[in-house]
């Protein structure tokens, strides 16, 4: 029988933390599910978690006047979700959806600060995998801003 | 006379005589005549047209006509044009279609032009430039039909040179100054004592040509007087280039400072490409004859130079004019090799003659290898 | 001697020579992109996937199409055309029944015997889409050939998508690994957003047995290939296919020279191990 910590080994962002370590965030999390199209958490709301997906996708969207919600992005399983935890004033800056039914790891960012506080190494393990997936997202953003499809004028 | 293989010797008269036995087997002799300040190729009725006792002065970006203090008639190096003037003519009609009441297309393509060329006066360099663009339009997986049919019938009279220019390099890039092969016939023209010229066959065609034009047999001291001028014209060529390895030295060095120092020079205004025996790059014009509701397909000349030579999706590929001129440059020494497996450039010396600002490839190339290396970080 | 031309030289038409097809169909793909089906009424062209034709629009000038159907053997054709210029818009604006001229078929073909044997990752992006369509007609119409095939298929927005139904058909299939993303969209889409390479990290294959064929605008190619060299997908193994401008298709013009290839005999498909460098250098 799978463990969290075994789920959590798996993927690319917790790989490489010490068995002790993973334990010990895997202490903070717990399963959870979302049916399709819930909100898994709403923009300006305290961000206390953060979500591992083992299963169904996520988009992050943002509400638009005029236009409704708009997707910015769509997190695949196995990548997470969610690193407002990590930095005041801990609060989502978009909404999340469930794009198709998900199922989930949440982890308590809050317990989570408090320990990192304590342990410095756990502390830097993680904000280096965070820092990781950042930079990940604003490659790809920045892709996005580009407009590689852009509109071509011709001869 | 029967056809003969070996050598023989013409006089001025015998010249002449080569021209005419040309015509009469329906040519059209092209060769070298003075206008317009220059030493152009030109159709030629008879030897009174050819430039005699004329020489080209060439340096850096200047070009000009000197009289000599004998009557030779081909003693000049290269003028302005080159042979693909009429072997790949600046502008050609490749097809001609209307669309027929069935609903289909019918297409025909132009027949070979009614008189073949005989090209007088090809130099060695230009003989090889013919060979290298042989390798481009025949020798690939598809044949340029225009280019074929003209060529098929093309009648060489190849001349040795004597006479090198400023901007000549041949022997560097081991294309002259004696034709060795790729000839139907290669004069020397030979002005010790009696003004003559030494006849060397290179074909059948060639053969049969010379055997309607009086000539004697050629003597060991004429073949040793045809062998001195071009040993002669050998050392005295106005430009050299090391080539060891130049197709590698371009490849690593495509963001080398000089394409950036050189560019700031050059007025892109494609004269190099113009004047090169060996550019081929051509565009293709499709139009409407609105008179007969046909349409039409012409090749046109083309260069690399253009701003809209590399155009795709809205914009020019190579922007710069450092692009452009390197473009030219890395593909004439670099890539030619690459493409078609010889170099680009011939030896001429055209493109240093003719450009207006009198960039020296030579120079450009030699100035490169010096600095091997080194990177344009602000272009790169 | 004998001023006359040799019969092989006259009888054989130039290969500049365009052959008539008439158009059966023009179906529209998005608001400047369509399909056009066509039939030969003369010499039959039959271009491998990866391989493109010269479209003719009598008059009007010549562009180099991919194909993007499956090899018929019955000579007919599918080219997908965008709209951006003035040929294009010729050959947008045909109507059923129209001629247009045909050259080709030339270039070089997808890997697909090659990568037989192993995971097939198509990544698509745009118009790309279309020259990857005969790709995928292949691998799975030949399914047990490959351990695995994916499809990841990226645009600008929903609008812009091709091939709308076939998606659809495509995202259903249980033997068919399928991503779908569009780089922004409007609330009502209820597919993914991000980059095409989003897809890429998280696709299902094996990229020590994959082989990888890319297709789409030069910079979404560069970033895809990027992605997958990340995901340890070896650099021979990746292909990409390349654009330049192209007068002629038969190594004659000199236009679509990438460095020391042309695109039109060497390419359009690369290896991308074989070109990395070229597409390195600015201005090339």
């Amino acid at each position: 029988m799978r463990t969290l910590e075994d789920v959590m080994a798996e993927g690319p962002v917790f790989a490489g933390l010490e068995r002790p370590q993973l334990e010990f965030i895997a202490g903070c999390g717990r399963n959870v599910g979302f049916s399709r199209g819930d909100k898994l958490f709403r923009e300006g709301d305290a961000a206390d978690t953060f979500f591992l997906l083992r299963k169904g996708r996520v988009a992050l969207t943002t509400h638009v006047p005029a236009r409704g919600d708009l997707a910015i992005e769509t997190i695949q399983p196995g990548d997470v979700v969610g690193w407002s935890w990590l930095f005041p004033p801990y609060e989502w800056h978009f909404d999340a959806r469930a794009v198709d039914d998900v199922r989930a790891i949440a982890f308590d960012g809050a317990c989570l600060r408090g320990k990192c506080d304590e342990d410095p190494a756990l502390g830097y393990a993680l904000l280096t995998r965070f820092a990781q997936i950042m930079i990940d997202r604003l490659q790809h953003t920045r892709t996005q801003l580009i407009d590689v499809y852009g509109d071509v004028s011709g001869s | 006379m029967e056809p003969v293989r070996t050598p023989v010797v013409i006089d001025l008269d015998g010249l002449d005589a080569l021209i005419a036995a040309l015509r009469a087997k329906g040519y059209c002799v092209v060769g070298p005549t003075r206008s317009d300040a220059a030493i152009v190729y030109e159709e030629i009725e008879s030897a009174s047209e050819l430039p005699a006792g004329w020489t080209e002065i060439q340096e850096a970006g200047s070009y000009h006509l000197e009289r000599r203090d004998d009557e030779a008639r081909f003693g000049y190096p290269v003028g302005p044009q080159s042979w693909k003037r009429y072997l790949l003519p600046a502008r050609v009609l490749l097809w001609r279609a209307r669309r027929a009441a069935d609903g289909g297309v019918d297409l025909a393509e132009p027949p070979a032009p009614e008189r073949p060329y005989a090209l007088l006066g090809v130099r060695s360099c230009d003989l090889h430039a013919i060979g290298v663009q042989d390798r481009v339009f025949l020798e690939g997986a598809y044949v340029e039909r225009d280019y074929a049919l003209r060529r098929e019938h093309a009648f060489l009279a190849a001349v040795n040179c004597g006479t090198p220019g400023g901007t000549c390099f041949c022997t560097s890039m081991g294309t002259g100054p004696r034709a060795e092969a790729g000839f139907d016939l290669s004069l020397t023209e030979l002005l010790d004592g009696e003004h003559r010229f030494l006849v060397e066959i290179g074909s059948e065609r060639g053969a049969e040509v010379i055997a309607d034009v009086p000539a004697r047999e050629a003597l060991p001291t004429d073949l040793g007087a045809s062998r001195q001028v071009t040993d002669e014209a050998a050392e005295r060529m106005g430009r050299s280039l090391d080539t060891l390895d130049l197709r590698d030295l371009l490849a690593r060095n495509l963001d080398h400072p000089r394409f950036e120092a050189t560019a700031e020079r050059c007025l892109t205004c494609g004269n190099c490409t113009l004047v090169c025996p060996t550019c081929f790059c051509t565009s293709v014009d499709d139009v409407n004859v609105l008179a007969d509701g046909s349409s039409e397909r012409w090749r046109r000349w083309d260069s690399c130079y253009s701003i809209d030579y590399s155009y795709i999706h809205g914009g020019s590929v190579r922007p710069s004019a450092r692009a452009r001129y390197r473009q030219w440059l890395t593909h004439k020494f670099g890539t030619w090799h690459d493409q078609f497996g010889t170099s680009g450039c011939v030896g001429c010396g055209r493109c240093i003659t003719w450009c207006p600002v009198g960039i020296d490839v030579t120079e450009e190339l030699a100035a490169i290898r010096a600095t091997d290396g080194e990177v344009d970080h602000a272009h790169a | 001697m004998s001023t006359a031309t040799s019969p092989a030289a006259e009888a054989t038409p130039g290969a500049m020579a365009p052959v008539p097809y008439r158009v059966l169909e023009r179906r529209s793909e998005t608001a400047d992109t369509f399909t056009l089906s066509l039939e030969p009424l003369g010499p039959a062209v039959a271009p491998a996937p990866g391989q493109f034709d010269m479209l003719y629009a009598f008059g009007v000038g010549e562009v180099p199409i991919s194909t993007s159907g499956a090899p018929t053997g019955d000579g007919s054709l599918v080219h997908t055309v965008r709209a951006v210029g003035a040929v294009t818009r010729a050959l947008c604006g045909s109507e059923p029944g129209d001629v247009i001229g045909v050259r080709g078929p030339f270039g070089t073909t997808w890997p697909l015997a090659a990568a037989a044997g192993g995971d097939l990752v198509i990544v698509a992006g745009g118009i790309g889409l279309a020259p990857l369509r005969p790709a995928l007609y292949h691998a799975l119409g030949h399914r047990d050939d490959y351990t695995g095939v994916s499809l990841l298929v990226g645009a600008r927005t929903p609008r812009d998508l091709l091939y709308g139904e076939e998606l659809a058909a495509w995202a259903a299939r249980r033997d068919l690994d399928f991503g779908l993303t569009v780089d922004a969209a409007p609330a009502e889409w209820l597919g993914d957003v991000g980059v095409v390479t989003r897809l890429i990290p998280t696709a299902r294959f094996d990229p020590s047995r994959a082989t990888a064929i890319v297709c789409g605008p030069e910079i979404m190619m560069s970033f895809s290939v990027r992605s997958l060299l990340e995901r340890g997908v070896p650099k021979d193994r990746i292909h990409v296919s390349l654009e330049r401008d192209m007068r002629c298709g038969l190594g004659h013009c000199g236009h679509c020279q990438l460095g020391p290839v042309l695109i039109c005999r060497d390419g359009p498909v690369f290896r991308y191990d074989e070109i990395e460098r070229l597409l390195e250098v600015r201005e090339l």
